[in-house]
């Protein structure tokens, strides 16, 4: 299998043990386990049952490269970029679903690869250019987008604009993909409503033209 | 052609209008054309919602717009339904703009998805829509042209004479809307549709792959702070007090405060669950504030004990105890099986089934387990809410607004004028999004902070707040006679907190002695509809059983079926039978064939078949399984459905195959289980959702071809998927599996 993709899966012991042992083909991914700070719940309080804890810090100033716009945002630096897209700069295609990397509604291209905005921070940015769903193209027409509606992908429509950049990051680096290779770049992109066969029958539709 | 004669008070419901510009605005409202042929089995639908008005906008330029009264969730209902207008009013589907309506029930009908009724519902309402409009336009040329109107023709958009006149509609709309509404609409014949069966892409396509804001989580307004809810971490538990003074510092906060939802005594209507009336509530800047902010919060929280709930709706007004305590799954277990010793509620009994099971030969007992399902949409519940002293705006996404607006009537003190409920494309919907209790706490949260605000739930939230598919039970029992023949057929289903049993499907109808019982747990873990209520277990247990008792009396499946079916319907058994024999093994034939079923070229899977009826749709799949990875993986599916007609083939293909994922990935991974009260799923990394490695790589679609008014898809294409999955497995493993989800109970067993 061609290592095509980078999934970011956070480091959670569970998940990892979970589903490398349910689903084979993760083997072939490469699997970044982006940091995350974890404290144990301090047990003063009964709340502490999210994954992760982050101490914001104070305010910083970026000036991020968001789809070639130099964009300046004033926030923590723990801020993921997802709620910097969405809250900050009124970017509203980048999708929350699960706020820990599994399912991928988040993604954007960060220099150009498939990242989940979910799990980066906005300090770890810099100048690296970082494309939303809104940058894709210029007038809607990237491939992968005519695509998805040649095929009429869409359902609901959520998972969507993550399951395009998952798409059009692998057929960037892997134009003629297998099916293997799309399960495995694909798989971290979840899609309640059940799309996969058109979006698999898509990103062939791409890499025969 | 077919005539359509409408009711009375026709005329003073229907009316054309001048739009401003010169067009002409066709508002209808018929009473009784909503009420579809057959009985409405999924819903009992309120009187007030025999009413319909659609909108057809024609402007002087020739711009059609149609407004699409439902919401929509991925069913397709903002391309579908306007496709039918557009066909009886012959326009070219490219120059049609779609919208979606404003929520208002007086005007567009009922505007509810959900029980895979929205085409079924507005099929007749909305081809009338159309027709009314284009013989309007058809009376306005002719009377300019001093013609008869009989001898005017359109084309697509054109009226046409036969001495070579013409004129596009928008030339006519304006003297179209002075004109009154005719008594006889003349329908289409099926033969002669131009756009209905030919598929249409999805009207917000672009949209969707370029990123625009369509969805509830989407929305914006000036000065929208941003709301999230602390529920108690566990069922059972309330809010006893909090300290917010670390929270209060953290920054972006604006406000931290604890409400009621529902007062003392309010009356519930059934769609008024909620899972927690004591709101912790956190309001900020913007939503990664709020989640900091959120943990820093102390709360204490205590056990509720038992509580009541006041119901009203039908059969007036009741007072439901719900139980207190720290529910988990294995006690739950234990005491379903308890209960399923007791006696329990008759449901149906044909004949003499004990007679039956104390002289039968054999009798085959076998008893089905499922799980609560959280519906998982991917985008979470939310709802923006700016709610003052004299009036109310939600916007958002939703299922039913006309279930949920005396709700805030009632509780926001408003009269339903002062109202204005805004439907956002919502991302899935699965039945949960007819429970409204989150549009109601954001409208509470605004009232209180006096500031427009967007209640988020985060994914955890969601998938631990209740509204679950209820845990269920089913002990089936089949008696055979000595020479293997089906004598008595028994089932006595539970759950927590309902049972599954559809008495009077199938295979009742089928079998000379035949019972059918039920009983039910309490529980204050909240449970709601969710994608073909009931049958997404009774599709699943019963389809097994049936596999199994076709192979003990060493019976084909498909012809076991085949055989009962035949009886249902030459010799019906009992009365009430609710399904259609014909139709039930219409989609079975067409499915064995398309799949090939018993032909030579399949051995290489293992096959499943199961079909099932609800929703007033008939399915059947035929799921084929290979090993892959030492792991059983559904690679190919055979699905035949019966619909009626088939208003986009297209899109209903994608959404049966979309059910066919959603069946197999819950029938192998779908469960939540508590423990102390706590839901032990509360994202994806442990609510496994299935993925696409783990879709078939082959879903064929086939419909049943019939000139019959269409029925819904949504929902009756899933349950059979789960019954068919357990055969297949059952082939594959060399065993069978009794309890959802099979994955970890394969895992388990092996
Ligand atoms: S929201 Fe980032 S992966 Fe789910
Ligand atoms: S289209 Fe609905 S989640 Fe993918």
């Amino acid at each position: 299998m061609v290592e095509t993709s980078v999934i970011c899966i956070p480091f959670l012991p569970n998940v990892n043990k979970t589903f490398a042992n349910a689903h084979p083909v993760w083997k072939g991914v490469r699997v970044v386990r982006q940091r995350l700070v974890f404290r144990k719940p301090s047990g003063t309080s009964p709340l502490n049952s999210y994954l992760n804890e982050v101490i914001p810090t104070a305010v910083a100033t970026y000036n991020l490269k968001i789809n070639g716009k130099i964009r300046r945002v004033d926030t923590d630096p723990a801020t993921p970029m997802l709620w910097v897209l969405r809250d900050h700069l009124d970017l509203q295609g980048t999708k929350y679903g699960c706020g820990i990397a599994q399912c991928g509604a988040c993604t954007v291209h960060l220099n150009g690869t498939a990242v989940r905005s979910c799990q980066l921070p906005v300090s770890a940015v810099g100048s690296q250019p970082v494309t939303t769903i809104e940058g894709l193209s210029a007038k809607g027409d990237h491939p992968v987008q005519k695509a998805w509606l040649e095929h009429d992908v869409a359902q609901c429509g959520y998972c969507q604009a993550g399951q395009i950049m998952s798409a059009a990051s692998l057929l960037k680096t892997n134009p003629n993909p297998s099916d293997a290779d799309i399960d495995a770049s694909m798989s971290g992109n979840i899609c309640r409503c059940g799309t996969y066969l058109r979006i698999k029958e898509a990103i062939k539709s791409v890499a025969r033209k | 052609m077919n005539n359509s004669k409408t009711t009375q008070n026709r005329r003073s419901f229907l009316k054309a209008s001048l739009l401003s510009g010169g067009g002409m605005m066709l508002s209808v409202s018929w009473l009784s054309s909503f009420k579809p042929a057959d009985k409405m089995q999924a819903l009992n639908l309120p009187e007030q919602w025999t009413q319909l008005n659609g909108y057809i906008q024609i402007t002087a330029d020739n711009g059609v717009k149609l407004l699409c009264p439902n919401p929509e969730f991925g069913q397709n209902v903002m391309t579908s339904l306007p496709m039918i207008v557009a066909e009886e009013l012959d326009v070219d589907w490219k120059n049609v703009v779609v919208e979606m309506g404003p929520y208002d029930n007086t005007k567009l009908g009922p505007q509810f998805t959900g029980g895979s009724n929205s085409i079924r519902m507005y099929w007749k309402p909305l081809r009338e829509a159309g027709a009314a409009a284009r013989h309007l336009l058809r009376e306005a040329a002719a009377q300019t042209w001093k013609v008869p109107v009989g001898e005017v023709t359109t084309q697509a958009g054109v009226l046409l004479h036969s001495s070579g006149k013409s004129a596009k509609y928008g030339e006519m709309a304006g003297k179209a809307a002075t004109l009154a509404v005719p008594k006889d609409l003349k329908l289409k014949a099926p033969r002669d549709f131009a756009i209905v069966r030919k598929s249409k892409k999805n009207v917000e396509g672009q949209k969707i792959v370029t990123g625009k804001p369509l969805f509830g989580l989407d929305y914006r307004a000036d000065g929208m702070l941003i709301a999230m809810i602390q529920h108690p971490p566990a069922f059972g538990l309330k809010l006893k007090s909090f300290d917010a003074a670390q929270a209060l510092k953290m920054p972006g906060i604006k406000a931290i405060f604890s409400l009621k939802l529902y007062e003392d005594g309010f009356e519930q209507g059934g769609f008024d669950t909620r899972t927690f009336n004591d709101l912790l509530v956190v309001v900020g800047k913007t939503t990664w504030e709020v989640m900091n902010a959120r943990k820093k919060l102390l709360a204490q929280w205590e056990p509720i004990g038992d509580t009541k709930d006041t119901m009203a709706g039908r059969g007036g007004k009741r007072e439901v105890v719900v139980p207190g305590g720290l529910e988990s799954t294995s006690a739950q277990l234990e005491k379903m099986q308890a209960y399923a010793q007791k006696p329990a509620q008759q449901l149906r009994k044909d004949g003499d089934p004990e007679t039956a099971f104390k002289n039968a030969a054999q009798v085959i007992e076998r008893t089905y387990n499922a799980p609560f399902l959280a519906h998982n949409c991917m985008e979470p519940m939310n709802f923006f809410a700016h709610v003052t002293d004299e009036k109310a705006l939600l916007v958002g996404p939703l299922q039913a607004p006309g279930w949920i607006e005396p709700t805030l009537s009632k509780i926001l003190n408003l009269p339903a004028d002062k109202i204005d409920i805004q439907m956002t494309r919502m991302g899935g919907g699965f039945g949960r999004r007819a429970y409204g209790h989150y549009l109601t706490e954001a409208a509470l949260i605004s009232r209180h902070a006096k500031a427009p605000i967007k209640l988020i739930y985060t994914r955890e939230d969601d998938m631990t707040y209740g509204i679950y598919r209820p845990m269920y039970t089913a002990t089936y029992r089949a008696a055979l006679d000595a020479n293997k023949n089906l004598i008595g057929f028994h089932v006595i289903g539970g759950g927590i907190p309902e049972h599954a049993i559809h008495a009077n499907r199938f295979p009742a109808g089928a079998v000379e002695n035949y019972l059918a019982e039920g009983w039910q747990i309490p529980s204050n873990i909240t449970i709601g509809a969710f994608r073909a209520p009931r049958s997404n277990f009774n599709a699943a247990a019963e389809q097994s059983f049936l596999d199994e008792v076709a192979e003990a009396m060493g019976k084909d499946p498909i012809a076991f079926r085949l055989e009962l079916l035949k009886r249902a319907k030459e010799n019906p058994v009992g009365k009430n039978n609710e399904y259609d024999p014909d139709r039930y093994a219409g989609v079975l034939t067409l499915v064995r064939d398309k799949s090939g079923w018993n032909k030579p070229g399949n051995e290489k899977y293992h096959r499943g078949v199961a079909a099932y009826f609800c929703h007033n749709s008939y399915a059947a799949h035929v799921v084929d399984m290979v090993t892959r990875d030492g792991q059983p993986y559904v690679d190919r599916v055979f699905s035949a459905m019966d619909c009626g007609i088939v208003v986009n083939p297209d899109a209903a293909t994608n959404m049966v195959q979309g059910a066919v994922v959603d069946g197999i990935g819950n029938a192998l991974y779908g469960a939540l289980t508590h423990k102390n009260g706590a839901a032990e799923q509360s994202n994806f990394h442990t609510y496994r959702i299935i993925r696409h490695n783990e879709a078939p790589k082959q879903i064929e679609v086939h419909f049943v071809e019939n000139d019959l008014d269409p029925t819904g898809l949504g929902e009756p294409p899933f349950p059979p998927v789960f019954g068919a999955v357990a055969n297949a497995l059952y082939k594959n493993k060399g065993k069978r599996f009794y309890n959802q989800p099979f994955q970890p109970e394969m895992d388990k067993r092996i």
